[in-house]
């Protein structure tokens, strides 16, 4: 028991003296460097700091809320009793006192926008008000808005430094402009990489369905109706996202018109959990992954081919998995058909479905593919349950 | 107890759980057969998945135990326990599967857009779901000590083990079937034993329990005391006892306990005679005086319970909805319709299981009144097999009791782990990545583990009506207003669950640790959801009204989709199917 305590004594001094010599260490250290600053260099430092800060909401447009957040921190910087942020038409915030001006700042904003400076009248006579000077915001081109700041008497250090601050601001404008137009780019992107049906697929199926027109009529109408189904299926418009029991309804139709095709050659077996049955994912993304499992494993070899398509649940996440026992592939290629540098018409499914997982859930979730050449293909892909914005349209 | 049965039955649950959860699975057909869309969970399938995760240890032990020892105040908790879902059904089912959410940060996004409240919002479960792994480990232990003699804290051990390795394998990947199994073993672990329950009982001639006295020996008993335990004696009774009594040793010699305070030393047993008072531990002052057990509300039980009686209702109804593992079973359903179908028929399967759950707390203080000597009420349901039919029949009974027992701790556990482990992944601890899953497997279930062997005594069903106040004083307030009020804004949001499920974190917290032991502060700490729900609604709504500024800008369109019925789906205009 003494041998303990004296053992525990001894172990919490020695984490004292630890504890002690680093606090130490670093108080000298910051005091040193503090020394060897420059006052210059330091304000300089603060001031850059506090103007990033100030025009920093900006960032995210010119909204009430945004310029509210600007004005409330850009006004203490240049250090006058009132400070406004305008759209092109109306007053977005106004921080500080007299706001009784607010109406007469709204009407200067009719005019055209360049810099004025201009006094102020009013009533009251302890208001700290009486001149003004207005700063247009340039963004693009144009004048989405304007800085406003006002003071007791004329000051030319004022004016300069507004303009300074407006200068800033539109800087952040700019960016904001680009923000939007990279997210438009970027849906634009998601539009263009929407998936196609392949039109080798839709010539086969009516090959095939012809060839069961007079040896079995009641069959052919019922391939013309899964037909009419997958292509109804893979032509709406509406929304981008699907439901993993939708997407795999549409496989099912989509093999049973290989199954005409192919026969007893093909032999497809689905294993899915129900529970991950109502998962949203991106339309038509497992589409093309059947149609290249089956690819690989019937139109380049002559014997049968299986198919397994897998769906589970992984807590948070969804597993698909589609594996075939086909020809398999050389890694080589398949990096290059990922890149997209394999040459035109190679696996444009493949690295097309890649993209949308990554554009929509991040980079972490795009294909998992293993294969080699006479190993087969599995593909997994691993689906997030919820994402903000991912929202499958009501059947 | 015969030991073999009891840990036959114990293995035997874990297998078939593991073999269902493998065989679920195997479920796979080639395409021609049948379409896959069609094969999403039905209603009721799903209900019994949901009432198999539901019923946890605190339904299967601890209800009993506490109506064993505490009377009729008690009935409130499978009445609050079921309710629950009726408020879920009313306010929440439909529009919550609507909101695409899969857990209850994943709502928080949704509806409000925001992170902060999302991060917020997984703090909180994680507490929730630890709060509720407490009991369901203690109540392991208990049922292994009972089982093999273990002591408590190794059986908690060993269903955190086995917790984590069903978990972290995949084991419960078939959750769906686990779960629906699970509901089925635990109802007929009740149901067939307590027919022959009854049967004993009447073949015992149908006694009736001692409603307004204190609880009376009926049999010759013999009691069996593992820790130093200090008593108080009404009225002077001889016993037989080998062991120490007051310091004096005995060896199977008949001594008189008078009035008064007594010491009953470890490893003791004593036998008390038929018809003898059960005399009371000292920790638990007051709780079965004189006419008291039948009344409900009787005032010299416990002081201001009609105050813990409405904390109990308010906790119980309100915290269901708030329950991580319950949640995540509404994605299952494929729409809000079904989720609203679920819901409706989980009332059904938990009316039947709770009808049970009494009776075995009633004929508890007839048979085994004993365990209120202990402490060990909990362990009513387990033991009165044994007690009231003894020999094999018994045995096999008993066995089946404690397979049920264990279904329930694990099917919950299980339940709870995921859903911790989910939300420490992927919103407390974002920095670990989603292939570190394991790892947060092990988290979400090594500090309720550690916390179960350190802190003390607490009744199970209790400890988990603790869990209910948090959730009910957070998430409540977050589902109905974020489902039912456009206002409601993200830093309003964040002000309620703070406060709300904050000071009651605190509360249950500072129970848990044993701050306050009795009085006010102990009542108010204990069952604070009266106060706690009030001003989790008030801080939300306060909050949401002075930054008007802040709601989201897609409320309308979210609003829209919570709340607009899913239109019909449309029959397969396919051929005729033959």
């Amino acid at each position: 028991m003494t041998v303990l305590g004296t053992a525990a004594l001894a172990l919490a001094g020695l984490a004292l003296f630890v504890l002690g010599v680093a606090l130490g260490h670093g108080a000298a250290r910051r005091q040193r460097e503090h020394a060897a600053d420059s006052d210059g260099a330091r304000a300089l430092a603060q001031a850059l700091h506090t103007a990033a800060l100030a025009a920093a909401p900006l960032r995210a447009g010119l909204t009430p809320d945004t310029a509210r957040k600007a004005a409330r921190r850009l006004r203490p910087q240049l250090g006058t009793p009132a400070l406004a942020l305008t759209d092109d038409t109306a007053v977005l915030a106004w921080d500080g006192a007299a706001d009784h001006h607010r109406a007469q700042l709204a009407q200067r904003l009719a005019q055209p926008p360049r810099t004025r400076a201009f006094p102020l009248s009013c009533d009251d006579a302890g208001c700290p008000v009486r001149w003004g000077v207005l700063v247009p915001l340039a963004a693009d081109g144009d004048a989405p808005g304007a800085l406003a700041v006002f003071a007791a008497a004329e000051s030319g250090t004022l004016l300069r430094a507004t303009e300074e601050a407006a200068r800033r601001l539109s800087l952040e404008l700019e960016l904001a402009g680009l923000d939007r137009a990279r997210a438009s780019a970027h849906e634009a992107e998601v539009r263009a990489l929407r998936a196609q049906i392949s039109p080798h697929f839709v010539y086969n199926s009516l090959a095939s369905i012809a060839s069961f027109v007079r040896t079995d009529p009641e069959r052919a109408r019922e391939l013309l109706q899964e037909f009419a189904d997958f292509t109804r299926y893979s032509f709406r418009r509406d929304g981008d996202f699907t439901t993993l029991a939708e997407e795999l309804r549409s496989i099912e139709q989509y093999l049973e018109l290989a199954r005409a095709r192919f026969g007893r050659r093909l032999k497809v077996t689905l294993r899915i959990a129900p529970e991950v049955l109502p998962v949203t994912l991106p339309f038509l993304c497992l589409q093309p992954l059947v149609e290249n499992a089956l690819k690989h494993g019937l139109e380049e070899t002559v014997e049968r081919s299986n198919v397994t398509i897998t769906a589970e649940d992984e807590g948070t996440e969804a597993r698909v998995v589609i594996e075939d026992d086909g020809v398999g592939m050389e890694p080589e290629r398949l990096r290059a058909i990922l890149r997209g540098t394999a040459g035109p018409a190679t696996g444009i499914g493949l690295s097309n479905v890649d993209r949308r997982l990554r554009q929509v859930y991040g980079d972490d979730h795009g294909l998992v593919i293993e294969t080699g050449v006479g190993a087969g293909t599995k593909i997994t892909l691993r689906v997030p349950k919820f994402r903000p914005g991912v929202q499958a349209p009501p059947p | 107890m015969n030991q073999t049965y009891g840990i036959v039955g114990v293995t035997a649950v874990i297998l078939a759980t593991v073999l269902v959860g493998a065989l679920g699975l195997r479920v796979s057909r080639t395409t021609s057969d049948f379409y896959v869309a069609s094969r999403t969970v039905a209603p009721h399938l799903n209900a019994f998945a949901v009432s198999g995760e539901y019923l946890s240890a605190a339904s299967f032990l601890g209800v009993a135990g506490l109506v064993l020892a505490q009377g009729a105040d008690m009935l409130w908790l499978p009445i609050g326990y079921t309710a629950g879902f009726l408020v879920l059904l009313l306010f929440v089912a439909a529009p919550l599967r609507r909101s695409g959410a899969y857990t209850l940060p994943d709502f928080a996004e949704a509806r409000l857009e925001s992170r902060a409240v999302r991060r917020v919002a997984g703090v909180l479960v994680v507490g929730i779901g630890w709060l509720y792994l407490l009991p369901q480990l203690r109540g392991a232990g208990l049922t292994l000590r009972l089982l093999t003699g273990a002591p408590g804290w190794l059986g908690g051990l060993v269903v955190a083990a086995v917790v984590t390795v069903a978990v972290a394998a995949g084991g419960m990947r078939s959750v769906t079937f686990v779960q629906a199994f699970q509901y089925w073993l635990k109802l007929t672990a009740l149901l067939v034993p307590v027919v022959f329950l009854l049967l004993a009982w009447r073949a015992d001639h149908a006694p009736a329990p001692a409603w307004d006295d204190r609880p009376v020996f009926h049999r010759a008993t013999e009691v069996r005391v593992d820790r130093p335990l200090t008593l108080t004696v009404r009225e002077p009774v001889r016993v037989t006892v080998s062991g120490t009594v007051d310091g004096r040793p005995a060896h199977g010699t008949s001594l008189r306990l008078g009035e008064g305070r007594h010491r009953i030393g470890a490893d003791t047993t004593v036998r008390f005679p038929a018809g003898a008072h059960v005399p009371l531990p000292d920790r638990a002052p007051d709780r079965t005086a004189p006419s008291s057990w039948a009344e409900p509300l009787s005032p010299d039980r416990e002081r201001h319970s009609l105050y813990a009686t409405y904390g109990r209702i308010l906790a119980t109804f309100l915290g269901t909805m708030g329950l991580p593992h319950v949640v995540v079973r509404f994605y299952t359903n494929p729409d809000g319709r079904a989720a609203r179908r679920t819901t409706v028929s989980v009332l059904g399967l938990l009316g039947a299981f709770y009808l049970l759950v009494p009776l075995y707390g009633v004929l508890g203080r007839l048979y085994a009144p004993d365990l209120l000597l202990t402490g060990d009420t909990d362990a009513a349901v387990l033991v009165l097999p044994q007690r009231l039919i003894g020999g094999v029949a018994g045995d096999l009974l008993g066995a089946l009791v404690a397979g049920g027992a264990c279904a329930a701790f694990l099917s919950t556990a299980c339940g709870l782990t995921m859903s911790v482990a989910g939300v420490l992944g992927q919103d407390v601890l974002p920095g670990l990545g989603i292939r570190h899953f394991r790892l947060a497997t092990l988290a979400a279930i090594a500090v309720p583990a550690a916390a179960a062997a350190v802190v003390g005594d607490l009744p199970v069903a209790d400890a988990v009506g603790l869990a209910f106040a948090v959730s009910a004083s957070s998430f409540c307030p977050l589902l109905v207003l974020g489902i039912w009020w456009r206002g409601l804004t993200p830093p309003g949001a964040t002000a309620g669950l703070l406060l709300g499920g904050g000071s009651a974190l605190t509360a249950v917290t500072a129970t848990i640790a044993g701050g306050a032991r009795s009085g006010r502060l102990h009542t108010l700490l204990a069952w604070p959801a009266v106060w706690s729900v009030p001003v989790g609604f008030a801080a939300m709504v306060l909050i949401s009204l002075a930054t008007r500024d802040r709601v989201p800008p897609g409320t309308a369109t979210t609003m829209a989709r919570l709340h607009l019925p899913e239109p019909t789906p449309t029959p397969r205009p396919g051929p005729a199917t033959t």
